[in-house]
């Protein structure tokens, strides 16, 4: 067992990991944040999606004991002060962006990494953006919308509900 | 996956001290830690390398790019000082993957549908480790082999930046690794043609290809060739004779491209 210390949507946490601890599980286990969400064993999914250190990552695929240290952003810090849905998560409800919602958490920490590097993405970038996201609902087509919208783009043209 | 313990030297030296007997060197983790996930592995120790900052970076040494074998791929895609390099890391997996994946990772595990290993012996690059430098054609040795011996790694990656180059990737629609790529890379002494995907043998050049292209640069020089089908991987997503054709279009698509 090794201590780590990192801080989680702006707050210092320690607690103690194995060496095969994931981030993925001291977030869920250990933090009780477990709106970070595991849907696959091969890195494929992306619904455990966090940002480290500003950058989008799978956190089922980086031990907890390499995040000593570093900055965590997680799905349960992104809503507004006052509990509010922000601007990515009120799009994706407005767009029906979600049905189950599993892959939810990783695609809104996905697309808030995407407009912290490119504020208007082209809905080609959006879609190449989400290369490592995997939905069994939507299709895509209201994701790629609501991220859209969520840019401040007029998504009226875009194809379909 | 089984109990190990994680080390996070901030040297090589340290890193080397750490590796030995049962313990295994942790890049980015993006192949390895599914790779644990499946009980295919079971290191008593990790030595991570991500803390080492004489493993990262990209710059200019003389004509060559010097990569530090930690470095992610994001980063590499961000650089465009070889564009094609550039290109070829923008297009590996996923941003995730690429936010934590390395180059030294990618090469050291030569995983036969890699995109870094074609970029590496297209460009005849050098191969930087803790005790030697190892030329690309000497490096990769068949799937998922190479020359490294135990606990060696790789603290960087020299390229010689070409007059033009393009890599080509003919993605695998379930894994996007590489079902075939070619990385076509032209130097004032000739012109490196490397395929990964393709081939039991793993990355390979395709000689007859170098030497059409290196008398005339364009992708009509390749008209008269065949890409022997005999060696080709077989698996539900291409035969040999598919893969085999796929050879000479994406060569002649990374011609066309080369810039
Ligand atoms: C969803 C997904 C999609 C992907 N798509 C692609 C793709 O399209 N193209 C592609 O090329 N790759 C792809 N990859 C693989 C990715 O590029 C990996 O990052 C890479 O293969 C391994 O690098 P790593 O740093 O993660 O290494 P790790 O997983 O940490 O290690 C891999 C192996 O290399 C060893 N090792 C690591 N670093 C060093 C070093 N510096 N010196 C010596 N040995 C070392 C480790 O001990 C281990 O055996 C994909 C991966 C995923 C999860
Ligand atoms: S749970 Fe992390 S990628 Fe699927
Ligand atoms: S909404 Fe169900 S997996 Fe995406």
């Amino acid at each position: 067992m090794t201590n780590v210390t990192m801080t989680i949507n702006g707050k210092a946490v320690s607690g103690e990991v194995e060496g095969n601890t994931l981030l993925s599980s001291f977030l869920r286990d250990d933090q009780r944040l477990t709106g970070t969400h595991i849907g696959c064993d091969t890195s494929q999914c992306g619904a455990c999606l966090v940002h480290v250190n500003g950058r989008a990552v799978k956190s089922c695929t980086m031990f907890a004991a390499e995040a000593d240290g570093a900055e965590v952003a997680t799905i349960e810090g992104q809503a507004n002060a006052d509990g509010s849905l922000n601007v990515i998560q009120q799009a994706f409800q407005d767009h029906h962006g979600l049905q189950c919602g599993f892959c939810t958490p990783g695609m809104v920490m996905t697309t808030a990494a995407l407009l912290k590097d490119n504020p208007k993405p082209t809905e080609a970038e959006v879609r190449a953006y989400l290369e490592g996201n995997i939905c069994r609902c939507t299709g895509y087509h209201n994701i790629v919308k609501a991220i859209m919208a969520a840019s401040g783009q007029d998504v009226s043209a875009i194809a379909a509900e | 996956m089984y109990a190990f313990d994680i080390e996070r030297p901030e040297t090589i030296a340290e890193a080397v001290a750490a590796l030995g007997g049962e313990a295994q060197a942790l890049g980015g983790g993006q192949t390895l830690i599914p790779t644990l996930k499946a009980r295919l592995a079971s290191p008593d120790k990790l030595v991570s390398l991500s803390s080492i900052s004489e493993m990262q970076g990209i710059r200019l040494e003389g004509r060559d790019l010097w990569i530090g074998g930690a470095t992610v791929h994001a980063d590499v895609a961000n650089d465009g000082t070889y564009a094609a390099l550039s290109d070829l890391a923008a297009h590996i997996g996923d941003p995730a993957v690429r936010n934590r994946g390395t180059i030294g990772g990618s090469i050291a595990n030569n995983d036969p549908a890699a995109c870094y290993p074609a970029a590496a012996l297209g460009s005849g690059a050098t191969i930087v480790t803790n005790t030697r430098e190892i030329a690309a054609d000497d490096f990769f040795q068949g799937m998922f082999d190479t020359a490294l011996n135990e606990e060696e790694i790789i603290t960087a990656v020299k390229f010689p930046i070409p007059e033009v180059a393009n890599y080509q990737k003919f993605v695998q629609p379930a894994s996007r690794f590489a079902l075939v790529g070619v990385f076509v890379a032209k130097y004032a002494d000739g012109v490196r043609v490397a395929v990964t995907g393709a081939s039991n043998e793993g990355v390979h050049r395709w000689s007859a290809a170098e030497d059409a292209l290196s008398s005339n640069f364009s992708a009509g020089a390749l008209d008269g060739l065949s890409v022997p089908s005999g060696n080709m991987i077989a698996d539900l997503h291409g035969s040999p004779d598919y893969r085999a054709h796929l050879v000479k279009v994406m060569t002649g698509r990374a011609v066309a491209q080369a810039s």
